[in-house]
């Protein structure tokens, strides 16, 4: 090292004193697994949605009070009737530089981080890391997962495009739908009867560059801050113990994957912001009240939601001609508060369920705990048949089976299979614990020990002409 | 954080040929960045925009990835993860003492804490209730709408909508005329079907002129507009003309006043009345007959 290396360090430690902090996060462990970088692909799909967000800001208009009539590149929409917030979304599209990459690229990250939170989400579910001292750390995710998809659905909604105010209509329908308080929470939401008189844009829009984004990186903030606090969990193995943790230093080692992974993060999703379509505003043309299209299919992370609004029988609950639950709360509200109720007791049912409240630093492989991870498969693959059953008219296009079957047998789907899937998960976790079967890893491990001859025993197997073990 | 750990394993000493390429591609990393900033002043192509700057990126994580791997010093380390030394019982009653201790020699506990609590509801209600500043209430607003009697239909672009150009099993949206579009009981859906098939209530017999009918456009499930028509090719063996949301496919069945038969939806759409004026333009007999738009407490049926 030379000695102006050190000037350099010694300038800034006398400024922040924070030399020694430093030395120690260098040395910070973070042990190899590729699950483990689930969580840092949200993280950075978080990032290039900060830094793509603040270039449409720049150019979009949430306003959509006035009209004015469309003259621009897009021939279908030539003096149609539009709002500046449609109008300054198709400027992005088409005549601000790199404005459609942006855009796109922005749509793309939107997918990406939802969908890196729901893989990492399952991650941590079924190698059980949110046990005892990693509680909180699991909340905050969940509060993130639940935060991201409410900003995502405030994202498509501000281009006022003709998907934007079908969402709007449906979470309007929605929203009134809470017992005896909806009519009250859809009305100051919108300013009123929807559409409103326009208030509904301002709000979305604050709530989506500012509000839930500083909401985000708190709870980002929070959940990293008790990574760190608690140290990261392991999977068992040779030297990997619950005291201790094995892998990679943060310098030189980590800090130049995680860039990488960061930088390959950007990429993949700039190549597709560049170079494969997403929402295009421009043909589906302006919202009107009495305008909506069949096979629309909204940002896949709000596809459980249509899936459990489109399958519920038309049941309402009526008292003295009032109606008490219309029947959007069912699939609306009821159903995503199962699931996070779920989600967010998760933690503290299992220690109860099972007698164990002790502290645990290494994961469980999902094999090693058929229960827990018998019924994870069921919960989570009842809520993903619903989200498939929000594609049924997709569905019908490519295999041809009729809606209204799709809706029967995804109804009968939804509550056969998860006991079914239960127990199949259940066995396969037994066989793989019996058979020591590592699929894709070759064949089961052996344990072999040697004779003083210099020959081999394998226990559990009967080589010819061995004699007795 | 804990003191260092322990380096089970270290390895140093770069592999040239990997040197080399880390840093042929970060040179590309930075032509290809390069090229992005060109592009976007003189010829800003999406594609060409998103080719090059996410080349820019990709050949960066190459990079990166192969300096971790082969170039930077390998090492795997082994650090504690010191359990004992977080929360120990000690410091936990230690912590809890120096709090209770806080509160040494005060003697009307009770009083003060219902006092604190009569503090902390107040100033919840005092800034939780400014919302109510957001919007009115709802009211009767799915009740009034702009329908009449004797108000004239006009389809979307404004022409008057004569009764003789609609044709059996087509439909189209229209609007009251002179009324606010932006006005959820405004839109309604116009169909036509053969008037002998009809099955409508006893007194509905006369709202539905030449078999022509209007229902609120709205969905009575969750306010999408209903925009899909289902005609029979065949009256003998097809289903019946229904209406259906694009949304969640809540199906209605026209002849029957819009009755749900399908989906999600559980109660009809609104029905309009209709009459023929005298120059054969279509006029509301009436207002409508339910609530338009998603059921909530005030929804009448």
């Amino acid at each position: 090292m030379s000695d102006r290396d050190v000037d350099v360090v010694a300038a800034i430690d006398r400024r922040l004193g924070a030399g020694r902090v430093a030395r120690k996060a260098l040395r910070y462990v973070f042990p190899d697994h590729w699950s483990f970088m689930l969580g840092e692909i949200a993280l950075y799909a978080f990032v290039v949605l900060l830094a793509t967000g603040v270039y449409l800001a720049l150019f979009f208009t949430p306003d959509v009070g006035a009209t004015g009539v469309y003259h621009g590149p897009f021939d279908a929409l030539q003096g149609a009737e539009v709002t500046p917030a449609y109008q300054s979304t198709l400027a992005l599209s088409s005549t601000v530089p790199g404005g459609l990459l942006i855009r796109q690229t922005h749509h793309w990250a939107a997918l990406v981080f939802v969908a890196a939170m729901v893989v990492h989400l399952l991650r941590v579910f079924f190698t059980a890391a949110y046990r005892r001292p990693r509680e909180l750390t699991w909340l905050l995710g969940v509060a993130l997962l639940a935060t991201g998809v409410l900003e995502g659905f405030a994202g498509y909604s501000l281009p006022d495009d003709l998907l934007s105010g079908m969402g709007l209509a449906i979470a309007y329908g929605v929203a009134l739908s809470l017992p005896l308080l909806g009519g009250s929470i859809g009305a100051l939401v919108w300013g009123g009867e929807f559409p409103g008189p326009g208030v509904i844009e301002s709000r979305l829009y604050i709530l989506h560059v500012f509000v839930l984004p500083a909401v985000m990186a708190t709870l980002i903030a929070g959940h990293l801050a008790l990574v760190v606090r608690h140290k990261h969990t392991q999977f068992a193995g040779p030297g990997r113990r619950e005291d201790n943790v094995v892998g990679t230093p943060m310098w030189p080692g980590y800090a130049l994957r995680s860039m990488a992974l960061l930088s390959a993060v950007a990429a993949v999703l700039v190549l597709l912001g560049g170079l494969v379509q997403i929402n295009p505003v421009w043909q589906w043309g302006p919202y009107e009240l009495d305008r909506a299209t069949n096979g629309a299919q909204p940002d896949w992370y709000l596809g459980w939601l249509i899936g459990g609004l489109r399958l519920m029988p038309p049941l309402e609950i009526r008292v003295f001609g009032h109606t008490l639950v219309p029947n959007p709360f069912w699939g609306g509200i009821a159903f995503p508060a199962v699931v996070f109720t779920m989600l967010t007791a998760w933690p503290f049912l299992e220690p109860r369920l099972l007698r164990d409240r002790a502290r645990h630093d290494l994961l469980d492989r999902p094999r090693d705990h058929p229960w827990r991870t018998a019924f994870g498969v069921a919960f989570f693959s009842w809520v993903a048949l619903i989200f498939v059953a929000g594609a049924s008219d997709r569905l019908f296009y490519v295999f041809g089976i009729s809606y209204t079957s799709q809706v029967h047998i995804f109804r009968a789907l939804a509550l056969l299979a998860p006991p079914v899937v239960f127990v199949i998960a259940k066995s396969t976790c037994d066989g793989l614990r019996r058979t020591q079967v590592r699929p894709g890893l070759g064949g089961p491990p052996r344990r072999v020990r040697r004779r003083e001859d210099g020959g081999f025993d394998v226990p559990g197997t009967r080589p010819p002409h061995a004699g007795p073990p | 954080m804990s003191e260092e750990p322990q380096v089970a394993e270290r390895r140093a000493g770069a592999d040239p040929r990997a040197e080399l390429a880390v840093a042929a591609l970060l040179v590309a990393a930075g032509l290809a960045a390069g090229a992005f900033a060109v592009l976007i002043v003189v010829h800003p192509q999406t594609q060409l925009l998103g080719a090059t700057l996410g080349g820019a990126l990709a050949c960066l994580a190459a990079a990166l990835v192969l300096a971790a791997k082969r170039v930077a010093v390998q090492e795997l380390a082994v650090e504690d993860r010191k359990i004992e030394e977080t929360a120990r019982p000690q410091d936990d009653e230690a912590l809890a003492r120096d709090l209770r201790q806080g509160g040494d020699g005060i003697t009307r506990r009770r009083a003060l804490g219902a006092a604190a609590g009569v503090a902390g509801a107040g100033l919840a209600g005092a800034l939780v209730l400014p919302v109510t500043a957001l919007g009115p209430g709802l009211g009767d607003a799915p009740n009034q709408t702009p329908w009449r009697r004797g108000r004239p239909l006009v389809t979307t672009d404004g022409e008057p909508l004569r009764a003789d150009a609609i044709e059996i099993g087509t439909f189209q949206s229209a609007l009251p005329k002179g009324a606010d579009k932006r006005e959820l009981g405004s839109p309604v859906v116009v169909v036509r079907v053969d008037p002998r098939t009809l099955r409508l209530p006893r007194a509905r017999r006369t709202w539905a002129p030449m078999g022509i009918l209007a229902f609120s456009q709205i969905c009575t499930h969750a306010g999408c507009a209903v925009t899909l028509f289902r005609y029979p090719v065949d009256e003998q063996l097809s289903q019946g003309p229904a209406l259906v949301c694009p949304c969640h496919y809540s199906t209605f069945d026209v002849r029957q006043a819009a009755k749900p038969i399908f989906g999600p939806a559980a109660r009809a759409l609104a029905q309009l009345p209709l009459a023929v004026a005298p120059d054969g333009t279509l006029v509301a007999a009436g207002p409508l007959s339910g609530s338009v738009g998603p059921a909530w407490w005030s929804v009448k049926r």
